[in-house]
């Protein structure tokens, strides 16, 4: 049979284990913040996919895309911001244009994209533009808009300067 | 030879004294309430076992429907709750409690002294098991089925299943205070009640390998505990640890998950390397091939079990520098390995073997686990993993590990001690055609699964492509043959425990630890009440 000084003992030891068994649990809830922290630390919160960038973009090249506007006898301010973007064919790029209507009353225009050479229309793949639909500015509105495209990387080597012009034309209101 | 010397260790009911040290009572109430450990290691081993056929029925029916492609037996949902709750039944409900109940029958007696250290703690471990299965096994009957998720309980699945998965996961919290319990008993019974002359380095392995797995346990199972809960409370109380849509990382349980996951693993090995490491040397007629580097092996692989969660997931998204460190890891942890494979060889190194059932089916857990090792150790390359991982190449891995690894030794132990314990022989015969059964029925259901891998077939899926037909139809063949001769095993058992040739108390000639030496066959009911002095 046991000693009370046995039962002593093994109680006193299996304090101690208790206290290991309650420190794990509250580790296995620490660690939630802990590894938060570690990798947040050591800058391993996200995985470099090797080879997984985007492998379009052909940056051995470099093609000049310069911005025209003008307005087909329309009393319009409109201007590129940028004369020209340097890009890489593949790159997605965005160039903001600005227009403002001087004319005392609303207008909505159309614009129409044309580009030099003009076998480069079929390079310049657009995603986002204010030539998709038509623009209606009240009288004295500005108005900043974006272009989204990119060259695509099946562009000709020669092509090397493309020039992307935009003109506006007034869209009269069919039957008025 | 020794009986004679120590007869006032027996205190059989046939001769009971005035005394208090009685028999056990008759009845149910000796089983409810009984504190001797070898009672409860006997129910320990009884529960393992029906857990063992209830886990296998799953397997059984998991097979049948993969014998042909295309579904035909169960739904995939049902099919899914399969393979979750086969798994969670058979490492907490099969192996793990099976080993329990060989450290309640053997720990005491192979360090002379007369029963655990908390009695009462112990019958409390064992009937925790009793609901936490009821849970596991009644959440096949709620809406919506037995949780579905994998025995790894990932989120956002688990997140969204119904009620059966907060019966999972009361059972994981029940079968874990279960554990650590038993672990807090295994550790002062060891560390403080050894017989007087039984230092540590004189130990027993399979006392040394419960020692370092229970410690194992009690740092490991809260850890699973505190997962299981924040899962519970994102599901419930609206907490967002891993539940993406509350700003939580599905990947934060996975690591946290393996954290304990692989030192589990090796919860579910080590008692077994402990059981082979007495049975060896047994049927070598040699004593156990450098015993001091078994032991230090034992913890090198104990302590590098927590730093090799990550080769669980290398296909998460690691970065490339912890995807290394893992694999590195990982394969320094097969040296130790490496180390005990060697000794167990160098023990029957020009030993005067023979072959009886418990040797056979340690010599079949040598073979085969190191076969499970070397499939562990190509996972363990990373650029490999990410092509095998979730295929049948790990299923086949982790069954030859767990079972030709855990579940053999578990065999073996049993068929070693059952004259000890009965004191009754076991049918050799039948003995050797239960292994060699098991041993064919096994290696036909899960070589295949390498292959089956190797080309691409992925797990927990209840149909396939044509081109994997074959092998698994052999594999259904395998594991039906090996099921079934479980039933073999059983009716061995039970007619060893009802009679059979009387057991010498030292059956094997080779064994040398104190229960063989020190203890009649069976084994009374009290041992070890006057401590025997080791030399
Ligand atoms: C040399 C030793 C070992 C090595 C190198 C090793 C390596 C690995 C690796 C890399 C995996 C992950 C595979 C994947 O999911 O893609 C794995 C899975 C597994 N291993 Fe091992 N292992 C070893 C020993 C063991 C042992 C001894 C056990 C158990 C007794 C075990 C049980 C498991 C289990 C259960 C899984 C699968 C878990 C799951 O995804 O469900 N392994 N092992
Ligand atoms: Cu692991």
């Amino acid at each position: 049979m046991m000693t009370p000084a046995q039962e002593l003992e093994n109680k006193r030891l299996m304090g101690k284990l208790l206290v290991i068994t309650v420190a794990m649990l509250g580790f296995g809830f620490a660690m939630v913040p802990m590894y938060k922290q570690i990798c947040d630390a050591l800058g391993i919160t996200q995985t470099r996919v090797v080879g997984a960038g985007n492998t379009q973009v052909d940056a051995s090249r470099d093609v000049t895309v310069e911005l025209l506007a003008s307005n087909a006898g329309l009393p319009w301010r409109f201007e590129a911001l940028e004369r020209s973007v340097k890009l890489h064919p593949g790159e997605l790029v965005t160039v903001r244009y600005r227009v403002q209507n001087n004319l005392g009353r609303p207008v909505t225009a159309h614009a129409v994209m044309n580009t030099a050479p003009s076998v480069a229309a079929r390079y310049v793949e657009k995603q986002e533009c204010f030539c998709f639909s038509n623009q209606t500015l009240a009288a004295g509105e500005t108005r900043e808009m974006p272009v989204v495209f990119r060259v695509s990387s099946n562009a000709p080597r020669d092509m090397d300067v493309i020039s992307l012009s935009y003109t506006f034309f007034e869209v009269k209101a069919s039957g008025a | 030879m020794s009986t004679a010397t120590h007869a006032h260790d027996t205190h059989g009911h046939d001769h009971a004294h005035a005394h208090d040290h009685h028999g056990p009572p008759a009845g149910f109430s000796r089983w409810m309430y009984t504190t001797n450990h070898k009672d409860i290691g006997t129910m320990y081993l009884w529960f393992s076992f029906a857990m063992f056929l209830m886990g296998g029925s799953m397997a059984l029916l998991i097979r049948a429907e993969l014998f042909q492609p295309g579904l035909q037996l169960v739904e995939p949902q049902f099919f899914n709750s399969l393979t979750t709750v086969h798994g969670l039944v058979m490492v907490f409900g099969a192996i793990m409690p099976a080993f329990v109940g060989f450290a309640n029958w053997l720990v005491p007696m192979q360090i002379g002294a007369a029963d655990m250290a908390f009695p009462r703690m112990n019958n409390w471990s064992f009937w925790l098991l009793i609901p936490a299965a009821l849970l596991l096994v009644g959440s096949f009957f709620v809406p919506g089925g037995a949780a579905a998720s994998g025995w790894t309980l990932y989120p956002p699945l688990i997140i969204q299943q119904g009620m059966s998965i907060d019966m999972t996961i009361l059972a994981v919290h029940i079968l874990g205070a279960s554990s650590i319990m038993g672990s807090i008993n295994i550790i002062t019974t060891i560390l403080n009640l050894r017989a007087p002359g039984m230092t540590l380095m004189k130990m027993p392995l399979f006392v040394w390998t419960w020692l370092i797995t229970a410690y194992l346990l009690i740092a490991v199972m809260p850890v699973l505990a505190g997962a299981v809960t924040m899962l519970l409370t994102d599901r419930h109380f609206g907490t967002s640890f891993f539940n993406a849509a509350g700003g939580g990382d599905p990947t934060m349980f996975m690591h946290i998950f393996w954290f304990f996951g692989h030192p589990e693993v090796y919860i579910m090995i080590l008692p077994a390397f402990g059981i082979v490491s007495q049975i060896i040397p047994a049927f070598a007629r040699k004593p156990l091939f450098g015993y001091a580097s078994m032991v230090y092996a034992t913890s090198s692989i104990a302590i590098l079990s927590f730093i090799v969660w990550g080769h669980h997931m290398f296909t998460v998204g690691m970065p490339a520098a912890g995807n290394l460190f893992f694999m590195y890891a990982t394969m320094l942890i097969a040296v130790p390995t490496g180390v005990k494979i060697f000794n167990w060889i160098a023990t029957m190194w020009k030993g005067s073997m023979t072959f009886e059932t418990p040797m056979l089916f340690a010599v079949g857990f040598l073979c085969l686990f190191t076969i499970g090792g070397f499939s562990g150790l190509v996972l363990a390359i990373t650029p490999v993993d990410i092509t095998l991982h979730n295929t049948y190449y790990v299923v086949a891995h982790f069954h030859y590990v767990l079972v030709s690894g855990a579940l053999f030794a578990i065999m073996a132990g049993i068929y070693f001690w059952l004259p000890k314990w009965t004191g009754h022989m076991y049918s050799e015969g039948l003995g050797k055609l239960h292994f060699w059964l098991s041993m064919i029925g096994f290696n036909v259901a899960f070589f295949p699964q390498h292959f089956l891998g190797l080309a691409g077939m992925p797990r927990r899926i209840p149909d396939y492509a044509l081109q994997f037909t074959e092998w698994n139809q052999i594999s259904t063949v395998g594991a039906f043959i090996f099921g079934f001769s479980q039933l073999l095993f059983l009716y061995i058992v039970i007619s060893t425990i009802r009679g059979g040739a009387k057991a010498p108390d030292r059956t094997w000639e080779g064994a040398d630890s104190l229960e063989w030496t020190h203890l009649p066959s069976p084994v009374p009911y009290h041992t070890f009440e006057t401590a025997p002095v080791v030399k």
